[in-house]
């Protein structure tokens, strides 16, 4: 039997996950990758309890969620290729200073 | 007896997609040389009937290159995903009537893998899904030509699956449910007698601007720039032979069969036919989408091929408000006809 | 039915396994295609979770449309990993550090949820689900439209503010 634990604990372990590649990766798109990775855990927390609860706000929160991640993604890639065509690299530690 | 029964449904249609993208090569040809007034294939067998195995085994004896710089993983992996999600795309789309073959089995079978009541938006998605295999045959065979084909043919498909959602949502809002099978079902019956009362009628636009955009999703004439030719050298599978090769025509050819298929279900009335009975109904299916077919491949020999610019400008400024507007045209006429 | 357990364990062991090489990679296309494992196996657990709308959602919208956003952007970009020299990364010890943390957050937040009880139900036990249950794709829209009508239209307007934003980045600037 599933327990709404092993969801929670999934969820968690993976939102761990992610937040170790956004810290550990020097690459701006693997960064964007590993946010993608703990918006993920964040909507299956949603559903996992929606479920358990018997309420579809869960699964409707996470039809938002994807949605917003989308709209982030966008922009976020549109600022990492425009920072590219400024300094060719997609190391942040590369963008040091505010003026250039 | 009834998980037999179901393995045997899944190697059935396995074997008839299988068949069917022999059938589309063999008609492809002949068709073509038709248009064209010529004879076409007729060296092996009767009336060349034996040209796709023909073709097959020549693919199959070829021998198998890899551009040095390719990347093996991905150049490998790019057709097993395509031709994985053209056939599993397949898996949701109901053929047929609940039959018991003349009474073989115990319980009526339906005639679709996997019924499941969101059958529409997964075959969306898994058509969706192809588009990877596209871009990375473009990227990893290292090649100038393979990755601008791979992603102009990218982005065309991702372009044109907006009106072919959109298409396929003015359906949605007339059957009242994803299934397919019930969308089949809701077209059962004739109006007046004799006018079949299939969606196509009610959506004469919907259904037009679905099979533009599906011919669009599978890359086939006039929208086949990024394989032109004359131009990118045979754009995302320049740098790929024999059996991958044939993975990628082979995902081609069944992608145009499971638009066929599914724009038979919504359109078309599925199995539902006059002078046969019920259990017999995979027959009109049948028919049906071979005509559909038949279309693509007349469309392909006759029609001169968009350049890609042109492609986008007709994808995004003309058919998507086209779809938008069939969609709440179609919504307010449910809403206020009641239909 | 006695297969969800060792079904959840499977697409369980597919997503960590998947995101960990994900951040792991060494070439950002590795990364695309492992995170598009794991968002399917993620699908597969929502359709364990009797959300097949959203699983489909899932594999429409993020891997369908996202990745291959990012996937274009890691190949029209070429990572300069392709143009020779040592990728930037974290020094050894740092990024040991950091996984070790990471490993420590991770402990943590189990922990964290392991104490309360009252989670250790089944998932489904909670509440009877109600009638509408039946058609989880007429109940979503029901409440969407209906509950979350305002949320709906404001998320619209946010996706053409990112569209247009997006277009105006990522312009080229003919001097």
């Amino acid at each position: 039997m599933v327990s709404l634990n092993h969801y929670l604990v999934l969820s968690a372990i993976l939102f761990a996950i992610g937040t170790a590649g956004v810290f550990l990766r020097r690459n701006m798109i693997t960064v964007l990758l590993s946010i993608e990775i703990m918006l993920n855990a964040a909507n299956l927390m949603f559903v996992a309890f929606g479920r358990h609860f018997g309420a579809v706000d869960g699964q409707i929160i996470v039809f938002f969620v994807v949605t917003v991640a989308a709209a982030e993604a966008a922009v976020g890639l549109a600022i990492v290729i425009a920072l590219f065509r400024l300094r060719e690299s997609l190391d942040p530690d590369v963008f040091t200073s505010l003026k250039w | 007896m009834t998980v037999l029964a179901q393995l045997g449904l899944v190697l059935a249609v396995f074997v008839m997609l299988l068949l069917a993208s022999a059938a589309m090569v063999y008609a492809e040809r002949k068709v073509a040389a038709l248009i064209q007034q010529r004879e076409g294939p007729n060296r092996v067998g009767p009336k060349g009937l034996l040209q796709p195995f023909a073709d097959v085994i020549k693919l199959m004896f070829k021998e198998e290159l890899r551009p040095g710089g390719a990347d093996a993983v991905l150049f490998l992996l790019a057709p097993v995903i395509s031709a994985t999600a053209a056939f599993a795309a397949f898996a949701v789309v109901p053929f047929g009537a609940e039959t018991t073959f003349f009474g073989l089995l115990a319980e009526p079978l339906k005639l679709q893998v996997a019924d499941v009541n969101v059958a529409v938006l997964v075959v969306f998605a898994i058509t969706s899904m192809s588009v990877y295999g596209i871009v990375l045959a473009g990227w990893s065979s290292n090649s100038k030509y393979s990755l601008l084909g791979g992603l102009r043919s990218a982005s065309q498909m991702i372009s044109y699956e907006l009106p072919y959602g959109l298409a396929l949502a003015s359906v949605l809002v007339l059957a009242n449910s994803l299934s397919l099978t019930t969308i089949v079902d809701a077209q059962a019956g004739y109006w007046f007698g004799f006018i079949p009362k299939w969606f196509v009628f009610l959506q004469p636009f919907g259904f037009l601007i679905f099979m533009i955009a599906g011919i669009a999703e599978t890359n086939r004439a006039p929208f086949d720039f990024p394989e032109a030719e004359q131009e990118l050298v045979a754009g995302y599978h320049t740098e790929y032979s024999s059996m991958a090769f044939a993975m990628f025509f082979l995902a081609e050819y069944i992608n145009m069969v499971t638009v066929s298929a599914v724009a038979t279900d919504l359109f078309l009335g599925g199995w539902h036919g006059p002078f046969l009975p019920a259990s017999l109904g995979w027959i009109w299916f049948l028919i049906k989408t071979s005509a559909l077919l038949f279309f693509y491949i007349w469309m392909r020999w006759t029609l001169p091929r968009y350049r890609y610019d042109q492609l986008m400008q007709f994808g995004w400024k003309l058919l998507l408000p086209l779809a938008v507007l069939n969609l709440l045209v179609t919504a307010a006429g449910v809403m206020f006809l009641g239909v | 039915m006695g297969f969800e357990l060792p079904l959840f364990y499977v697409f369980a062991a597919v997503t960590v396994v998947a995101s960990m090489l994900v951040i792991g990679q060494r070439s950002p296309v590795y990364s695309v295609m492992l995170l598009i494992a794991s968002f399917a196996a993620l699908a597969g657990l929502y359709v364990l979770l009797d959300a097949p709308f959203v699983a489909v959602i899932q594999i429409i919208i993020y891997a369908g449309a996202i990745l291959v956003l990012f996937l274009f952007v890691v190949m029209l970009l070429n990572a300069p990993k392709e143009r020779g020299g040592r990728r930037p990364r974290l020094a050894a010890g740092p990024r040991r550090l950091g996984a070790a943390l990471g490993v420590v957050f991770a402990v943590e937040l189990v922990w964290a949820i392991w104490r309360v009880a009252s989670l250790r139900e089944p998932v489904e036990a909670a509440v009877v689900l109600p009638a509408e249950a039946i058609e989880p794709v007429r109940w979503i829209g029901q409440v969407l439209y209906t509950d979350y009508a305002f949320a709906f239209e404001v998320t619209s307007l946010l996706i053409l503010v990112a569209m247009v934003g997006a277009v105006v980045l990522a312009k080229k600037h003919v001097q």
